[in-house]
């Protein structure tokens, strides 16, 4: 359905997005993983039409998306992070416009609307304006308003960024429902490694603009549990830094970060690795409330592959443009 | 469709709806009071009759301040109030009372009598000057007057073939008369609706489509439109007709306004006022569509209107005629678009132009269109697709 080959976007010199090349089978769902500014949003807009790139080419459904754009865009629905919608407009009105954007018919375009709005449970709200309307239930609204056109490739923006927990498994069981029903191609980016892991058949992890690993979830996993690598989840309730660091010195230990003030995660290599760490809290006297065998999860695979781990707290980008506003404005005489 | 979408979210939007009429009530409204129209006003004068007469004959001063009075009284010019003297006079001024004053010398009389000229003094208020050159003008012509019907009486006195009627005649051989080319009393609020209405109209699709643009690519709407299979130039011309629109509308307001509230008369037709707008609108649209090339966010764009803004408004004579300004502003003036969208529309309007009048003013809107454009569509085009 998608092919990339050595896609490459430049700006101004910092290179974002640096000659990636992967394919998408039809009906999968693809995931883009890595940490913001990874060059997740510029591969994004370029297979949509948005941006050219400087570099490289792309074909969606068999059409180049430089020179045969218009077909590409009639294929695609585009899930971006902004809210595509009109604050001041109804659901309704917004959709409807949206929709002949797209030259449906009237008809079909009215009846698609109401069964969108339905399967949303926004329908009750279709005479209300955007601007009311709860993050939550933009963001619904901004899926539906991709699925007007019955795309075949749907590309997914971070769908759930900012949105409670609640919200985001809504957003993401009915990404997984429009893939199981129309059979929809879909490319999703996130940083959130859950997100990844539930939804996507395959992940690329993307980092500095390359892709560093493609393979199905489990695949990836295995590249860090292949290794013969242990990770331990333990609670310990007299949690000491003594402790902390004489397993750190144990040689079977490659690394351990602590969670709160009681638990602790180890990562360790070798045979009888659980013993000799058991071993070693009982030395200090610890006190082992709990043992939790773990798997790998995609975090692990990020920090295994690229030796760092996501910088998971920016959830949301700073909002540097923002801070203009507190300036006091200059006064005109 | 576009259009369509931009036009709903303009209704919506209330505050933003009141701003639109109330803009051109405030624009005409300042700009029409500023300005003195000559008859309007009434200047405050103080006079001063220290004329202590020539054997108990008073008349030559008394004549005086009746001319005064009559033209006065036909005018309404000026609102008089008695002095005791000069000083008195200076005194007023200075706190405010009155704005000039008039002294008539003690000697007036006596000086006309023994065969000299008689002096009054005029008083200004430096501070203000605008007043003080009407009221000097307004002297003038009482002094004018008066000298006339002296030297009438002279003449009169001199030779016995001269009588009463071509007495005029023999010293001022020459009557000059203003008249205006269209009949009719006209204010500066004539002058300046046209120039108001090709402003508003103008600016709105300058200033309204680069908004209405980088405000939709910041919000991120705009990858909403750019993102299905519709013509790029598709949405930048749906967005025009809906600036068009709103312009159109504003400048009725204002067309509505100056002749409900302003006592404006148009004297050509209404339909080639909405054509000349019209006209006004293609050949900014070109320039508006540049400037939403170039302004990447809103920020930007509105720094970028407001520097093409300011000159153009001062610039174009739609306050000021052109015609005052020095000759390196009136060459910059030539440059600008609005010179002869506002100069067309008040030929129109007030002189109720037809099109042949105005041939030069369309010739040049329309080339200056189609350039604007030409330019406009490549560099649009490379712009959406970055």
């Amino acid at each position: 359905m998608i092919e990339v080959r050595n896609l490459t976007k430049n700006f101004n010199g910092l290179t974002a997005v640096d000659h990636v090349s992967f394919d998408v089978k039809k009906g999968e769902v693809f995931g883009l993983l890595g940490p913001n500014g990874a060059g997740k949003t510029t591969t994004i807009r370029m297979l949509s039409t948005l941006t050219r790139p400087t570099e490289g080419k792309a074909t969606v459904g068999g059409h180049d998306i430089v020179k045969d754009d218009n077909e590409v865009r009639k294929l695609i629905g585009l899930v971006s992070e902004k809210i595509i919608m009109y604050d001041r407009l109804t659901a309704k009105e917004n959709l409807w416009f949206f929709g002949r954007l797209y030259n449906i018919p009237k008809e079909v375009l009215d009846k698609s609307i109401d069964e969108l709005l339905a399967l949303v449970q926004l329908s009750d709200w279709k005479d209300s304006q955007v601007g009311t309307f709860s993050s939550g239930m933009r963001q619904r609204m901004n899926v539906i308003r991709a699925l007007l056109n019955m795309p075949e490739v749907l590309f997914l923006d971070e769908p759930t960024l900012g949105l409670d927990p609640q919200s985001s498994v809504e957003v993401r069981e009915f990404v997984r429902k429009i893939n199981r029903e129309n059979k929809t191609t879909i490319i999703i980016t996130t940083h959130m490694m859950i997100e990844a892991d539930m939804l996507c058949d395959r992940i690329g992890i993307i980092d500095h603009g390359k892709i560093v690993a493609l393979d199905t979830s489990t695949n990836l996993k295995k590249l860090v549990s292949g290794a013969d690598t242990t990770i331990l989840g333990l609670e310990i309730a007299n949690l000491t830094t003594n402790m902390i660091a004489s397993i750190q010195s144990l040689k079977c230990v490659n690394s351990l970060s602590q969670d709160n003030s009681t638990h602790i995660k180890v990562h360790a290599n070798g045979d009888e690795t659980f013993d000799t760490i058991i071993d070693a809290i009982r030395a200090e006297k610890g006190k082992i409330n709990s043992v939790e065998n773990l798997e790998p999860t995609l975090e692990d695979v990020f920090l295994h592959i690229t030796g760092r781990e996501v910088r998971d707290n920016a959830d949301q980008k700073i909002p540097l443009r923002e801070h203009r506003h507190f300036m006091p404005r200059r006064r005109v005489r | 469709m576009v259009a369509w979408k931009d036009l709903m979210e303009l209704f919506r939007n209330k505050l933003g709806l009141i701003m639109l009429v109330l803009m051109p009530i405030f624009m005409m409204s300042m700009v029409g009071f500023i300005y003195p129209s000559d008859t309007s006003i009434s200047v405050s004068v103080a006079l001063v009759n220290e004329d202590e007469g020539y054997s108990n004959y008073t008349s030559a001063s008394a004549t005086f301040i009746m001319a005064l009075e009559k033209l006065n009284n036909s005018t309404g010019m000026m609102a008089i109030t008695d002095a005791s003297s000069l000083d008195e006079v200076r005194d007023m001024i200075q706190r405010g009372d009155v704005e000039g004053g008039i002294v008539i010398a003690s000697n007036f009389t006596s000086s006309l009598m023994s065969g000299k000229q008689g002096t009054i003094t005029i008083v200004t208020d430096q501070s203000n000057p605008q007043m003080s050159t009407l009221l000097q003008t307004a002297l003038k012509e009482v002094f004018e007057q008066m000298g006339t019907w002296l030297a009438q009486q002279n003449v009169q006195g001199l030779s016995p073939a001269v009588n009463a009627s071509n007495s005029l005649a023999i010293v001022k051989p020459y009557s000059v008369q203003t008249e205006g080319a269209v009949p009719g009393h006209f204010s500066y609020f004539d002058f300046i609706a046209p120039g108001i209405m090709a402003m508003t109209v103008m600016m709105s699709v300058m200033t309204g489509l680069p908004a209405a643009v980088s405000h939709e690519r910041e919000v991120g709407t705009l990858d909403g439109m750019m993102v299905a299979p519709i013509n790029r130039l598709a949405i930048i011309l749906g967005k025009t007709l809906a600036q068009t629109a709103r312009g159109l509308l504003q400048g009725t307001l204002i067309l509505i306004l100056a002749v409900a509230l302003f006592g404006v008369t148009i004297h050509g037709s209404i339909l080639l006022v909405f054509a000349l707008l019209l006209l006004g609108v293609f050949s900014f649209v070109g320039l508006g569509v540049v400037i939403t090339s170039f302004a990447k966010d809103q920020e930007t764009a509105m720094m970028l209107m407001m520097t093409l803004m300011f000159p153009m408004m001062f610039l174009s004579g739609v306050f000021f005629p052109i015609q005052q300004m020095p000759w390196y502003m009136q060459g910059v003036s030539k440059f600008l678009p609005l010179t002869y969208a506002s100069t067309a529309l008040r030929k129109v309007m007030v002189l109720g132009a037809d099109i042949p009048a105005i041939t030069t003013e369309l010739t040049i809107l329309i080339v200056f269109g189609i350039v604007m454009t030409a330019v406009a569509l490549p560099v649009f085009k490379r712009a959406m697709t970055r």
